[in-house]
């Protein structure tokens, strides 16, 4: 019986699991979210650290009067989703690389998922329940614009 | 290797591969280095921002320690790796995507140094400047 062998270059199409391939999107989305972070973080570091007196003018007065404005809301919501999942994709392929125990690996995964989850939480609730006027703060440590400086 | 006409082998940069040695393993361990950097500086300054929520005192003492000169350099240095991060990422993006990216990445990676001087030389003495003056009691 003549057994048939398919020449080396026939048409051969890749037999995979049914389902959304992860590993295509976050190789997608580190691509992706890089160029929006390169653009949101380039921006923060101008604004905060060379415009004016930079570091040393930034104070709670100070992000009192950017979270007062939804553009700067928005910019700092977007770079710390973007950023995290962003860092949280690569520290997951360096311990896929190195981690050689399965339960090492695991942990490590893990405690970067935890990081991830609740610093996107913290940060996101920060952004918007900030209150830039709190009662009962000395004046000159609150933004001009608050009620007890006017 | 080929063969020289004294009959003697000439070492050769390896073919075909991206991260085996030179400017393409460099850029690989620079990247990887960089990364990891800035998500554990991430990770503290997510919370050390969330200190406007606690009181004006309690952000405002903790982003003072921000504004010594030794954190001053520490926050260069950060810089230094956020730009290095972004600029060899376009450049990752340009391999990945462009035709002649693998080409060119050892001349990308020259420019990616190039960029990255020339961001820090406009970088590094406004706010080295910034920092001292503030330390050291001036405007």
């Amino acid at each position: 019986m003549a057994t048939t062998i398919d020449s080396p270059r026939a048409p051969h199409t890749v037999r995979r699991n049914r389902g959304v391939n992860w590993e295509k999107w976050g190789w997608i989305y580190m691509r992706a979210s890089g160029v929006v972070l390169l653009i949101l973080i380039f921006g923060h570091l101008f604004v905060n650290l060379l415009v004016g007196d930079g570091i040393s003018a930034i104070d709670f007065a100070f992000i009192g009067g950017k979270w007062s404005d939804p553009f700067w809301q928005v910019w700092d919501t977007l770079m710390l989703w973007l950023a995290l999942i962003h860092g949280g994709n690569g520290m997951r392929t360096i311990v896929n690389d190195y981690a050689t125990r399965p339960l090492t690996r695991k942990i490590l995964l893990a405690g970067i998922l935890v990081a991830v989850v609740a610093e996107i939480v913290l940060g996101t609730l920060v952004i918007y329940t900030f209150d830039p006027c709190p009662v009962g703060s000395p004046a000159d440590l609150l933004p001009s614009f608050c009620p007890v400086n006017q | 290797m080929p063969e020289n006409s004294a009959g003697t082998m000439t070492p050769r940069r390896p073919a075909g591969t991206l991260y085996r040695g030179r400017e393409g393993m460099w850029s690989w361990v620079l990247h990887r280095i960089t990364g990891v950097a800035i998500f554990f500086f991430l990770l503290v300054h997510v919370l050390d921002t969330a200190m406007v929520r606690v009181a004006p005192e309690a952000y405002n003492a903790v982003i003072s320690t921000y504004q010594n000169p030794i954190m001053g350099l520490g926050e260069t240095a950060l810089v230094a790796a956020i730009v290095f991060h972004a600029f060899n990422g376009i450049r990752i993006i340009l391999i990945d995507l462009w035709s002649k990216g693998a080409k060119y990445q050892r001349v990308m990676f020259w420019i990616v140094i190039g960029l990255w001087v020339v961001a820090m030389l406009g970088f590094a003495p406004r706010h080295l400047i910034n920092v001292f003056t503030h330390a050291m009691g001036g405007a």
